[in-house]
């Protein structure tokens, strides 16, 4: 056995000592909203599934003003996972070259949030054109 | 040297990830907030018989498990990592458990789509 006993720095809330591990988190923990939302659909599915009663539980229970709530954090979540996934974007796709060019990193997030913004509208105006 | 599956699960989460940054906020503002309280959609927009349709058509099934299994995998992906982020080193089983259970939610998703 050895008396040693070595200073070991601690680890506690590491991610609070810096922005760059703050916006890490922050990003990283979207994804137990996604998941939860993943929840929420699959449950819809399953109460589908077990005829017209059920589902329109599921409906009513979309209805009220928790769910409201829980549904505009949820957004505020995904809003964020949009903009971090395409701002962190340049650092995980493979490096591209137009016409001899690095792409610039600017421009892949640009790319990427525009095209976020054009299928959201397009989901939004597809659903919108069945049911109007 | 031993192939490593780790290519598999982050296609699953790159997939994920991106079906999410590209149609989630839209997706979420659809069924959580528009139809449900009839802002600037019909409420009857996720009736039951439009539901219906939907997942009996192979399109709407496709489109269905795509969003949940994906929205899944993703999120499994990256709670392994957080949950070794926040001191949780027993890897081995936190990657049993975060893929076991999108694994478990994929399989109840293909399983009540088919039977639809």
């Amino acid at each position: 056995m050895s008396n040693r006993r070595p200073y070991v720095r601690s680890m506690d809330g590491w991610w609070k000592r810096d922005v760059y591990f703050i916006r890490y988190m922050a990003r990283e923990v979207t994804a137990l909203f996604v998941a939860a939302y993943a929840v929420v659909l699959l449950v819809g599915v399953l109460r589908l599934s077990q005829g017209q009663a059920a589902y329109e539980a599921w409906l009513q229970a979309l209805k009220s003003t928790p769910s409201l709530v829980f549904h505009l954090i949820l957004l505020a979540t995904f809003v964020y996972h949009t903009w971090s996934w395409f701002n962190i974007m340049p650092k995980t796709m493979p490096i591209m070259f137009v016409g001899g060019k690095r792409v610039q990193p600017g421009t892949i997030t640009g790319t990427g949030l525009a095209a976020a913004v054009v299928a959201c509208l397009a989901v939004f105006f597809i659903v919108r054109g069945m049911h109007p | 040297m031993k192939r490593s599956h780790e290519p598999i699960f982050w296609s699953l989460f790159g997939a994920g990830g991106m079906l999410a940054a590209l149609i989630g906020p839209a997706l979420v503002f659809i069924t959580g907030i528009a139809v449900p309280f009839g802002v600037v959609l019909a409420p009857d927009t996720m009736s039951y018989a439009n539901m219906l349709a939907m997942s009996q058509h192979w399109l709407g099934k496709c489109f269905l498990l795509a969003v949940i299994a994906l929205f899944m995998w993703h999120a499994a992906h990256r709670i392994a990592i957080l949950l070794h982020d926040f001191g949780v080193h027993a890897v081995t089983m936190v990657k049993l458990l975060c893929y076991g259970l999108a694994f478990v939610g994929t399989v109840v998703a293909v399983y009540t789509l088919l039977a639809l």
